[in-house]
């Protein structure tokens, strides 16, 4: 049995190695795409130990040097980046897989590149997951940025290029400028910045700056794509949907609504944003940002557009339960970050696919395909199901939880934005499989099918069912978390 | 035999003596590789003199050397306190790594019959300001202000071999720095009518006792203002870019990692060791003179480096912005801002040197002034430079693990305890303004096809091992930052009197 310095070791060292032995490999296609494969394998097992040894009351720590006099760059396992973590290297495993599919079904250039910068994001997304002060977390939320860039500028196209500036300009001119601020802020009043269960800032900081404090953080925090910082991940989408669906559905924008949540939880303390009533701009902000992204959503012909729309809304919904800072609003957020997740790269998968099997990339060009290509399609439907929140799916827990901690603060208003903002979702994420199955096509498409991209779209379909009823693991963990509120 | 407890006590005279003796060997033994070995060999000395004193000073405290026996306030006093220790050590360090890279450089980049003359003009450029920061006399510092100035003046006037433009370019640094200097020897001159001394300890004392003397007031803002013309803080930094676009790619490196430095590290003694009795007349200096200054400074720098094209002079721009990052820290007038100036000192050095290395390389091989269309492709052709260049642009960047983070953390942290939101916006503003400069160069090297031009580029050992190094520092120096924290709160304490 490992002990929990190396589990995280374990876990965190394959995605960081992983790149110079995709580089060794660079002229073997088969054997550097299997080094992807390998690390998400390894990672993942690493990350299922440690989520079970939390369950389990155990603490994992790993300190690796000290920076300054009182910070550390060290990991220590949250229960909340253990879901977030357990998301990450999980869903890493179908997505390389799927990116070999992908790369290889539509010819790209310069995949060893491609490889060498997905594996170093995933590893700057489990840094965030685990790390254990804000110090940490913005050096990995910075890194991560870093590393998505040449994926997200990977066909180095005029276009390309301009999206690439685009996401880069708001990640990094949002955080260096609102978000590090906010950091030196709180290490400044505080004197410390280490993640502390129920908080630091309550007894040490004025309740009245709080609201200050917090907007600098959440619109810091460009990853989260609250409005009107959203237009980076519309524009992310010109990168390989092997990138879309791990990095912009998963990894990158979940690394923001997390850090947000880490924040609430662990830095200011759910009491503290109650007491302070900071959390009240943020629930109105996250509100609109989920309502407007969802009617910008319908307007969008492209899949993947449409797809990044409907991302910027659910994050919200994330960005929400946290603002409302009750017990059931944070496990509503805590279970989205994993049933968005699963739900949104399934979607993604098969975006990919389509676009691989018949290069179709709007959705008004889908008439009729679904015969062609039932399985994608029917994995489509069950990812968006559950992010519509429709039982037997997983996004109908989370959906639940957040409608309950609305009704704890009886904020009505926001009830009924939620449930119009359903009805939205229903519409444009249901509206490709209808069209798919029950429009007649007018011209004929040859369709080749790449295995690999359609296999892991129907198992992660099949892992959203399964969220469904084995949902107990993570409410525990959840659990852990709120009880320690 | 010699005694080796005499050398050891005279190390901080042969630091300085040293390689102003080696220079005129180096001239004369007219086979430049011979002249580079003598100019490495000093250099090197420097270092390892320099590296013994700090370690001495860290131990024992202040080491106050008098020149030839004669006893202050009428001899020569040399001061080694952990600021000047502190400054030692960087400018001898970078001192290395560019006359390591130097060779390369003056090979392809200057005239043939230049090539042993240059490594003695190099010397006296370098024992010019290791004197000048270990001086303890305002008359010496003059001396030493000349000296390396008008040495670097030649070493920048040698870039004309690729580029006749180098001529104006340093005709417009010798006429400026002259005005300095003569600024500063005026002020100096005041101060002398009224205390009747030179020693620069002394004069502090006398200078305490008067309280409300405007000589004492004229003479210093001579002084200050000679001073900022060396430091090339705005308004006075004009001979600054195009010094910098023309010179020989390794004098732009030695200039840029150690001449305006210290020239800043004298400013800073004169404001706080030197005017430690006139609060007032201090807080003049900094909130009305230096604030603003250096406010205008980093956007005029920024900007004006977003919109150039040559990338030399881009460079130079942003050395002006981040030089008024360094007396950003200074106008703040607290040991922290202090302390974070020292830590910018050292990291800028670092960076812009590896940056003006790398472009050198490319710069070398093209013999002629790069610019941003130059670097398409470089990946493919130079990837070990290019990877090198990378790094140290997202240092410059501030980005988390390297030493630009650093400086950065500690300028805002300093800014913040001193209350001051307006400076604190400014500085977030324009870091992020800086990504538009810095991001031009990063999308043509990876983001690009070689064009005709640049086909031919190689990676070249003789120039890129300086870099390997400089850009390890940068990124190992950002993970483990206590060495130069340590030494710039050291360096702060020594130099801010409130500290002490």
């Amino acid at each position: 049995m490992l002990d929990s310095m190396n589990l995280i070791t374990l876990a965190l060292t394959p995605p960081l190695i992983a790149p110079f032995f995709i580089y060794l490999f660079r002229n073997n296609e088969n054997l550097r795409d299997a080094v992807g494969v390998i690390g998400a394998f390894i990672s993942f097992y690493a990350t299922i130990n440690i989520t079970s040894g939390i369950l389990n009351g155990t603490e994992y720590n790993l300190i690796l040097l000290n920076i300054f006099n009182d910070l550390s760059l060290s990991f220590r396992v949250t229960p909340l980046g253990a879901v977030f973590g357990l998301l990450c290297s999980g869903l890493w495993i179908l997505a390389a897989i799927y990116s070999i599919g992908y790369m290889r079904g539509n010819n790209e250039k310069k995949q060893t590149r491609f490889y060498v910068f997905y594996s170093l994001s995933i590893f700057g997304a489990l840094c965030v997951a685990w790390s254990s002060n804000l110090l940490v977390l913005f050096i990995f939320y910075e890194f991560l940025t870093f590393a998505t860039y040449p994926l997200v500028a990977h066909k180095e196209t005029d276009e390309s290029i301009k999206a690439s500036r685009l996401y880069l300009g708001i990640l990094v001119g949002s955080s260096l400028m609102l978000f590090l601020p906010a950091i030196i802020w709180v290490w400044y009043s505080v004197g410390t910045l280490n993640f502390t269960d129920g908080g630091i800032l309550q007894n040490n900081f004025n309740p009245n700056h709080a609201s200050v404090l917090l907007f600098l953080f959440v619109f810091g925090i460009g990853k989260a794509a609250l409005m009107p910082l959203h237009w980076w991940l519309p524009a992310a989408m010109v990168a390989p949907t092997p990138v879309s669906a791990l990095l912009h559905a998963v990894a990158v924008v979940k690394a923001g609504v997390f850090s947000i949540l880490m924040i609430i939880c662990y830095i200011f303390g759910t009491e503290f944003i109650n007491s302070s009533g900071s959390g009240i701009f943020l629930i109105w902000a996250s509100t609109i940002t989920l309502f407007l992204s969802s009617i910008i959503a319908i307007r969008q012909d492209n899949l993947k557009a449409r797809l990044a729309y409907s991302t910027v809304s659910q994050l919200s919904y994330i960005i929400l339960g946290g603002a409302i800072a009750t017990n059931y609003s944070v496990i509503a957020s805590v279970s989205n970050i994993m049933m968005h997740g699963v739900g949104k790269i399934t979607l993604f998968f098969c975006a990919g696919a389509i676009y691989v099997s018949a290069k179709i990339t709007k959705i008004s060009d889908l008439n009729g395909i679904g015969y062609k290509m039932p399985l994608t399609f029917i994995a489509f439907s069950f990812g968006a199901l559950s992010i519509i929140g429709i039982p037997p799916f997983g996004g109908s827990w989370s959906k639940f939880y957040l409608l309950l901690g609305a009704a704890q603060l009886e904020l009505t208003i926001i009830i009924l934005i939620l449930a119009i903002s359903t009805l939205l979702n229903t519409y444009y994420l249901l509206d490709p499989v209808f069209r798919a199955f029950f429009m007649e096509r007018s011209n004929d498409i040859k369709i080749s099918h790449h295995p690999l991209t359609v296999m892991p779209a129907v198992c992660s379909a099949l892992l959203v069912i399964l969220l469904f009823f084995c949902v107990e693991p993570l409410l525990n963990l959840i659990y852990l978390i709120v009880g320690k509120i | 035999m010699i005694d080796f407890s005499v050398f050891q006590n005279s190390l901080p005279a042969l630091q300085v003596v040293v390689p102003l003796l080696l220079a005129p060997v180096a001239v004369l033994v007219t086979i430049p590789f011979l002249s580079w070995l003598i100019a490495l060999f000093g250099s090197i000395f420097c270092l390892y003199s320099s590296v013994s004193l700090f370690l001495l000073v860290s131990e024992f405290g202040k080491i106050n050397y008098y020149m030839g026996g004669w006893l202050p306030p009428y001899g020569i006093e040399y001061i080694i306190d952990d600021a000047s220790a502190f400054m030692i050590v960087l400018i001898s360090l970078m001192g290395v790594f560019a006359t390591v890279y130097a060779y390369q450089s003056f090979k392809s980049e200057i005239n043939k019959k230049s090539q042993s003359k240059v490594y003695g003009m190099w010397l006296l450029a370098l024992g010019g300001l290791l004197g000048l920061v270990t001086t303890g006399d305002a008359f010496n510092l003059f001396v030493f202000l000349e000296i390396s100035s008008l040495s670097s003046v030649t070493l920048v006037a040698l870039g004309s071999k690729n580029d006749k433009r180098a001529l104006t370019a340093a005709f417009n640094y010798l006429l400026i720095g002259a005005v300095g200097a003569t600024f500063y020897v005026i002020g100096v001159g005041l101060l002398y009518s009224i205390t009747g001394t030179l020693n620069i300890a002394d004069l502090t004392l006398k200078l305490s006792e008067l309280t409300d003397n405007n000589s004492m007031k004229a003479g210093i803002s001579f002084i200050i203002i000679g001073l900022m013309v060396k430091a090339a803080i705005f308004p006075l930094h004009i001979w600054l870019p195009s010094a910098y676009t023309f010179a020989p790619s390794a004098v732009a490196v030695l200039l840029t990692a150690t001449a305006t430095k210290a020239a800043l590290y004298v400013l800073a003694r004169i404001l706080f060791t030197l005017l430690f009795n006139a609060d007032e007349f201090t807080i003049i200096i900094l909130q009305w003179v230096l604030l603003p200054a250096s406010i205008v400074a980093i956007f005029f720098g920024t900007i004006r480096a977003v919109f150039e094209k040559n990338i030399r002079k881009l460079l130079a721009f942003s050395s002006l912005s981040q030089i008024g990052y360094i007396t950003i820290g200074l106008t703040l007038g607290t040991a922290s801002g202090v302390m974070a100036s020292f830590i910018h000192i050292a990291n800028h050095s670092m960076m812009k040197a590896a940056l003006f290395m790398g472009v050198g390389a490319i710069s070398i091989q093209l013999k002629k002034n790069i610019e941003v269309i130059d670097l398409q492709g470089l990946s493919r052709q130079m990837p070990i430079t290019s990877s090198c260049i990378t790094v140290v642009i997202l240092s410059l960047l501030g980005i988390p693990l390297t030493i630009g983070f650093i400086s950065k953390i500690y300028l805002l942290k300093a800014v913040f305890s001193h209350g001051n939101w307006p400076i604190l916006f400014i500085i977030v503003l324009t870091s992020f303004l800086a990504l538009g400069y810095a991001w031009k160069m990063i999308e043509n090297i990876w983001m690009k096809e070689p064009v005709t031009t640049t086909i031919n580029l190689k990676d070249d050992p003789k120039i890129y091992i300086p870099l390997i190094f400089l850009s390890i520092f940068n990124i190992l120096f950002g993970i483990y930052a206590y060495p130069i924290v340590n030494a710039a709160f050291s360096a702060s304490s020594a130099i801010f009197w409130k500290a002490v």
